[in-house]
């Protein structure tokens, strides 16, 4: 895509910037933390466990630690979409009380890295406030396009701590 | 020193004396040249004592080595305190010194003879006038001082009614870093010289919680050592055993006491707490000839030998696949590789693996002092002191054999008496037993007691409604019902056991390092309680079951067998659940395939293996589709990066790289018992 230009424009006019690693998802574009994502992978097969909501596929082997997927699409509600060969996990490290945690996230394919000052950022629409949305922390436009930018310690400790288990109970 | 002080109660052997001289000589002579001369000073006058038992001129009595440990004990904070630069117990040492010079002074019996006479004389006569002194054993609940009692003041108030002496019993301190600073752990032994009623004492300890152990004994009989001590002195100046020497005694004793008096409430004040649980650690590493090694280091050390064990496997599975002229070459080298890693393996978990002597060098001097606390006598016999294991086990299996041993000690071996009136030697034995066996190591605790008492426990039982009246169980069964919380034959509550808290916990701990615990007994010969515990908690042999297309794995240690599924054994139980009968045992059978939603190859039961898994004591049939390999696999947690999940203990990595999951005996076991009550539920709907 020809939109890196800009936004290196943007970090060199600022130097405030945030880099954010963005990712498909459905035709939208999410950003996360670029500090915070440890590496993207391909989509390989899972090891389902048992007893937890339907968003999360399962557990993979990342160098000998367990580490827990989490099928966005299927998080957002926006419909199960077919793993193709641009389907790739996005290994990020979220932060909470317990400690750190890491996981991934499957996503339809990755897409740019941007440089986002967050001075210019709104947040979400109030008719967005609901649970659902708490990890929604900004959105941004990067050369006329929205970008949705994610709260990863949220979005991580919300889906596996909270969610996770209203999912088993409604299940 | 110590060990040679328990050593010398067996045996008065001058050999032995001189190793425990020579001990306490080089401590003085240590001490005084790096300057401590409170410890110097304090050994001087145990090396006196020593020294003249060394010399034949004072005979060795159980009294002596009763103050000598005393003394050993003190010495040992002492040292610990200095090494940490904190200022020790003064008072007490004080009054261990006040203690020995009595010894000191009493002329040896050896030089005077006809003194002897006066001595039990005068101790006799002591005993009457002081009926009215008490002997006070406080325990109180952990949260004592949360609840807003203060010990200290009450020990005030008594020092009040008369001439008090107030030991602290530290044995129940945790490790600093686990301790709580809001809870309490000390108890106390309190002697209240004077004459006082029993009604006084009551209302002082009026305010404590009832679930405080609260004991009051007036001292008679039972004369605590620094009592007969006192009125040993006491008939030593007046070598006259009349009534002019009870008094004599009586006084003798209260001046022994008072330079206590003031300071042992203090002694036994909660400052004085910081102290001891640092010393503690100080004495656990200072003993082991060994390098201290960060646990963090040893665990990723594990983790990168696990991650060898992986890629050999996954070599392996490589290799089979592989058909060309040199696939013996490559087997060869991954036999290799086998071997090396394997060793490896081993060399890395032997840095973790401690001998249990870490455990059973503390019961030599547990089961003098609570043999003595409870006018029994009794040998302590070690076995298998060298056999290792895991460091984690070894800390976590202590407290638990504490608790077994003292329940021995307590219900289980009669008094010399009824030994004797049973035809048996009138010293009871305790035999603590470690060895290897398969994957596991073995802890036994025998004694040669009474035995349990199987209609006292189903009575209990049935009191407690734990079992039902009409239930039936056999002699095995009811053995193991003394493991369920709640439980307690003891007809007394003592100061030892009898709250029934115990032997769950017990129990409750050994589960959860995944071993499992045993009684067998014999009535009138004794009983032996049997823990079984893996050898690690790092690594865990397993066995693969596959039920669909999912691989699970559950420890061989809760596999007790596996059978092939026979309709004909196989019946409902109110329509929903399924039993099996194993011989003589209906078992629940829980279908793996349902608990964890699982496609299943065959819906037909009869396809299926059934694996029948023990935990708590209880049964349950697993019915998985097919059993895969058995090998070891290196725990991984699941919880770091997501959460406890029912029904599984962990996660592990296979050959090919997948994650598979570890099952959860105890857990598999409470799901069917869920399932079991729900199903019930709706049926009463």
């Amino acid at each position: 895509m020809s939109t890196s230009t800009p936004s290196n424009d943007d970090s060199s006019a600022t130097g405030t910037g945030q880099q954010y690693l963005t990712f498909m998802l459905a035709g939208e574009e999410y950003g996360v933390d670029i500090l915070r994502v440890q590496e993207i992978k391909g989509w390989d097969k899972v090891t389902r466990i048992p007893h937890t909501a339907k968003f999360i596929l399962g557990v993979i082997n990342l160098r000998g630690s367990v580490v827990p997927i989490i099928d966005l699409r299927c998080r957002f509600g926006l419909g199960n979409g077919d793993f193709g060969p641009t389907t790739v996990v996005i290994v990020v490290r979220a932060v909470n009380k317990d400690g750190e945690r890491t996981v991934g996230l499957v996503v339809d394919a990755v897409s740019e890295v941007y440089n986002i000052d967050m001075a210019t950022t709104k947040p979400p629409p109030d008719v967005f406030a609901n649970a659902d949305t708490v990890f929604i922390k900004a959105l941004a436009t990067v050369a006329g396009k929205m970008l949705i930018l994610l709260d990863v310690d949220r979005l991580i400790g919300n889906s596996i701590l909270d969610e996770a288990s209203a999912g088993e109970a409604a299940a | 020193m110590e060990a040679g002080l328990l050593g010398l109660e067996a045996a008065a052997d001058s050999e032995l004396i001189n190793t425990i001289f020579r001990a306490a000589h080089s401590i003085k002579g240590g001490s005084a040249t790096f300057g401590f001369a409170e410890v110097a000073g304090f050994t001087h006058g145990v090396e006196t004592l020593l020294d003249d038992m060394r010399n034949g001129r004072r005979p060795v009595t159980a009294e002596t080595i009763q103050i000598l440990l005393q003394a050993c004990d003190c010495l040992r904070e002492m040292i610990t305190a200095t090494e940490a630069g904190d200022s020790f117990d003064q008072d007490r040492i004080a009054t261990l010194n006040g203690d020995i010079s009595l010894i000191l002074d009493q002329p040896a019996p050896g030089q005077s003879a006809p003194e002897q006479s006066p001595v039990s004389a005068a101790t006799a006569v002591v005993a009457a006038p002081e009926a009215s002194s008490w002997r006070i054993s406080f325990e109180p609940v952990t949260d004592l001082l949360r609840l807003r009692n203060e010990p200290t003041r009450m020990f005030a108030e008594l020092a009040a009614l008369g001439v008090i002496t107030v030991r602290a019993d530290l044995s129940r301190l945790p490790a600093l870093d686990a301790m709580d600073p809001e809870a309490c752990y000390l108890s106390w032994d309190i002697e209240l010289l004077g004459h006082v009623a029993r009604a006084q004492l009551t209302e002082i300890f009026d305010w404590v919680d009832p679930g405080c152990r609260l004991e009051f004994t007036p001292i008679g009989d039972v004369m605590a050592a620094a009592g007969v001590l006192a009125a040993d002195a006491g008939a030593a100046h007046a070598g006259a055993a009349h009534a002019g020497a009870a008094h004599a005694g009586a006084a003798a004793s209260t001046r022994a006491a008072a330079s206590r008096q003031t300071a042992a409430p203090r002694a036994a004040s909660p400052p004085r707490r910081s102290a001891p649980p640092a010393s503690a650690a100080h004495r656990s590493s200072g003993e082991s000839a060994s390098i201290r090694v960060a646990t963090e280091k040893l665990d990723s050390i594990i983790n990168l030998v696990g991650e060898l064990l992986i890629t050999q496997s996954m070599l392996a599975a490589f290799a089979d696949g592989l058909d060309t002229s040199k696939l013996d070459m490559l087997r060869q080298g991954l036999s290799q590789l086998a071997r090396n890693t394997r060793e490896l393996q081993e060399s890395v978990m032997q840095i973790r693996m401690l001998p249990i002597s870490f455990a059973f060098n503390r019961f030599p001097r547990l089961v003098h002092d609570l043999s003595r606390k409870l006018g029994k006598s009794v040998d302590i016999k070690l076995i298998g002191e060298g056999t290792e294991l895991d460091k984690n086990v070894l800390e976590k299996i202590s407290d638990p054999l504490v608790h077994l041993v003292r329940n021995s000690l307590d219900h289980g071996l009669e008094t010399p008496e009824q030994r004797a009136a049973n035809g048996k030697s009138p010293n009871g034995t305790i035999e603590l037993a470690a060895f290897h066996e398969g994957g596991s190591i073995i802890i036994e605790v025998k004694d040669d007691g009474a035995g349990l008492n199987r209609p006292r426990i189903l009575q209990k039982a049935r009191e407690r409604g734990l079992i039902t009246s009409d239930q039936e169980l056999t002699d095995e069964q009811v053995d193991n019902l003394i493991f369920m919380a709640g439980f307690s034959t003891a007809a007394q509550i003592s100061d030892l056991s009898g709250r029934g808290v115990g032997l769950d916990i017990v129990r409750q701990n050994i589960n959860d390092l995944g071993g499992h615990v045993q009684i067998f007994s014999r009535t009138g010969q004794g009983s032996t309680v049997r823990i079984r515990l893996p050898l690690t908690l790092a690594i865990l042999d397993g066995q693969l079951v596959r039920v669909g297309k999912e691989i699970y794995i559950i420890s061989l240690l809760a596999i007790v067998e596996t059978i092939q599924v026979s309709r004909d054994r196989l019946s409902s139980v109110l329509g929903g659940s399924e039993v099996f009968r194993l011989r003589d045992e209906y078992l629940p059978v829980v279908k793996l395939c349902e608990l964890f939603d699982i496609e299943p190859d065959s819906r037909d039961i009869e396809d299926g293996l059934l694996v029948v898994v023990e935990a708590d004591n209880r049964r349950v049939c697993v019915l998985v589709d097919d059993l895969l390999a058995q090998q070891q696999v290196v725990i991984k947690s699941l919880e770091s990066n997501f959460k406890p999940v029912l029904g599984v203990a962990g996660a592990t990595i296979l050959g090919d790289g997948a994650v598979a999951l570890i099952i959860d005996a105890r857990d598999l076991i409470r799901a069917a018992e869920q399932r079991q009550r729900n199903i019930h539920a709706v049926r009463a709907a």
